[in-house]
């Protein structure tokens, strides 16, 4: 990587829900091109985070980062009444920009979803919504883009080519991507950070200098892998083999 | 979606069966026709001033088709107004469903007395009823947004409020509609009452007004034959407003049909 400075720099106080701290104070840097994977146990903050980077939650310093942010949550927020052309198109539409058809339907081409542009997202499986969900946020052309579990849907096969996809349609963004598996930090991600403990501490276990996306299924990614597990491990407090 | 052939042969069939029952029940115990005249006699006045019941018909209708479209105006735009505007929320809400508290139908003498004997105090009447359960309904579901579409919408327009009203229209407004649609079949079944009632106060014409005369004359056939005319009537109503909806809503996944699970 080089020394370019970092595009955004994020000062966040820690975020309290109810009076009880859910997050300690924290800063992210983030560079142009680079993908930070967040891991951490459920329920340990990880949405709250990515909420309060987008400007969603209150208690972030510096300026608001929403009109510079593409968000992709981990419901896929489709909305029924319109098709899945007009879904991926959501942005265009209320900022009363002319639509980029063309765009959108190469994009659900390389999506495989070709044949479903003009279905509602009722008939759609659930793989294929959160494909229609990353599209959108694919189309958004925005900065820093915030990814919320955005593969957890998907069988094997089609998670490895969703995340080559991610990888070339984001290069020259900053993206935050949470993530439960370490397989996909560790294939995808420039950074890997943790986040556990309560109130949730962010805190960085790994860099990966390599291109991505990367082959998991190399040894040469074997000690990468151990090293998330054995972090998630001592984060999560249990004993494991 | 349109009634299965079968299931709308069964509730016909059982009205068939309650028609027979009643014509034995006056055959057998002997009932004079201006108490309750049987089913066939009504039929008879159907057929013998169908011209009659045609045009009070058509003047009831029209004053339930436009106490349904203003009352629903004017609900929709009250509860827009409910929407946007704290201020709105503060002075109004509370009024509005105090309001509820007063029986409209005794307000129906006054509403003679300031639109006079014509159309125009039964539309109001109308109006009345229809205009709360649409503003309810709608201000509920437009307040009840899913808020992951909502912050979507804010991140995708930067926090720009410029871009709020088409947030209102893409988004709040046809998440409201199958909220809107329930308050809408509310007022459709509703309307008829308010027409009626307001003829019944004071009026010049329509299937209230008949029913009146009708029953002053004892000429009890006539008032049944208007009573059938005024349910086919609300019921046709209902259906309109009913396909409307669904055509509206036609991205919702579960549409149950009038008569439920087969």
């Amino acid at each position: 990587m080089s020394l370019r400075p970092p595009v955004f720099s994020i000062r966040c106080p820690g975020f309290a829900y109810d009076g009880l701290p859910v997050l300690d104070a924290f800063t992210l840097d983030l560079q142009p091109g680079e993908i930070v994977a967040i891991l951490g146990p459920s329920g340990g903050g990880k949405s709250t985070l990515l909420k309060l980077l987008a400007g969603l939650l209150p208690g972030c310093t510096g300026p608001s980062l929403t009109a510079q942010t593409a968000w992709m949550a981990q419901q896929d927020l489709l909305l029924p009444w319109l098709t899945v052309r007009q879904n991926i198109l959501l942005g265009s539409r209320l900022r009363g920009e002319s639509p980029a058809q063309a765009e959108a339907d190469a994009l659900l081409a390389r999506l495989g979803l070709a044949a479903h542009g003009g279905s509602r997202p009722a008939t759609l499986s659930g793989g294929m919504r959160q494909r229609v969900a990353l599209a959108r946020t694919l189309l958004e052309n925005r900065p820093l883009v915030l990814m919320d579990e955005p593969f957890s849907a998907l069988d094997a096969v089609t998670r490895e080519a969703m995340q080559d996809l991610a990888c070339s349609q984001l290069a020259g963004r900053a993206v935050v991507l949470v993530t439960h598996d370490p397989a996909e930090a560790c294939r995808i991600a420039h950074r890997i950070l943790l986040l556990d403990g309560r109130p949730a501490r962010l805190r960085e276990i790994l860099r990966l200098p390599q291109p991505v996306p990367r082959d998991v299924r190399s040894s040469a990614l074997l000690p990468a892998l151990r090293q998330v597990h054995a972090a998630l491990q001592a984060g999560s407090g249990m004993e494991m083999a | 979606m349109r009634l299965p052939r079968p299931l709308l042969a069964r509730p016909l069939l059982t009205l068939a069966g309650l028609l027979l029952l009643w014509e034995a029940a006056v055959h057998l115990l002997a009932l004079p026709p201006y108490i309750l005249p049987p089913p066939s006699r009504v039929g008879l006045a159907l057929a013998g001033r169908a011209d009659l019941l045609a045009a009070q018909a058509a003047v009831t209708v029209a004053e339930m088709l436009l106490g349904l479209l203003f009352g629903a105006l004017l609900g929709a735009s009250a509860a827009l107004a409910l929407l946007a505007s704290g201020t709105a929320r503060r002075w109004l809400l509370p009024l509005l469903v105090a309001s509820q508290a007063v029986p409209v139908f005794a307000l129906a003498p006054l509403l003679v007395l300031w639109f006079g004997y014509g159309m125009a105090s039964k539309i109001v009447m109308a109006m009345l009823i229809i205009f709360f359960p649409v503003a309810m309904t709608l201000y509920d579901g437009l307040r009840r947004t899913d808020s992951g579409w909502l912050d979507l919408a804010r991140i995708m327009t930067g926090d720009d409020p410029r871009h709020r009203f088409r947030i209102l229209l893409q988004i709040r407004l046809p998440a409201a509609l199958p909220a809107l649609a329930s308050g809408l079949k509310v007022a459709a079944a509703v309307a008829p009452i308010g027409a009626v009632i307001g003829e019944w106060v004071g009026a010049s014409a329509g299937l209230g007004f008949l029913m009146l005369q009708a029953n002053a004359r004892v000429q009890t056939d006539l008032m049944f034959a208007a009573l059938v005319v005024l349910a086919l009537c609300a019921v046709a109503l209902y259906g309109l407003v009913d396909r409307l909806s669904r055509r509206l809503l036609s991205w919702q996944p579960d549409s149950h049909t009038l008569s439920g699970p087969n």
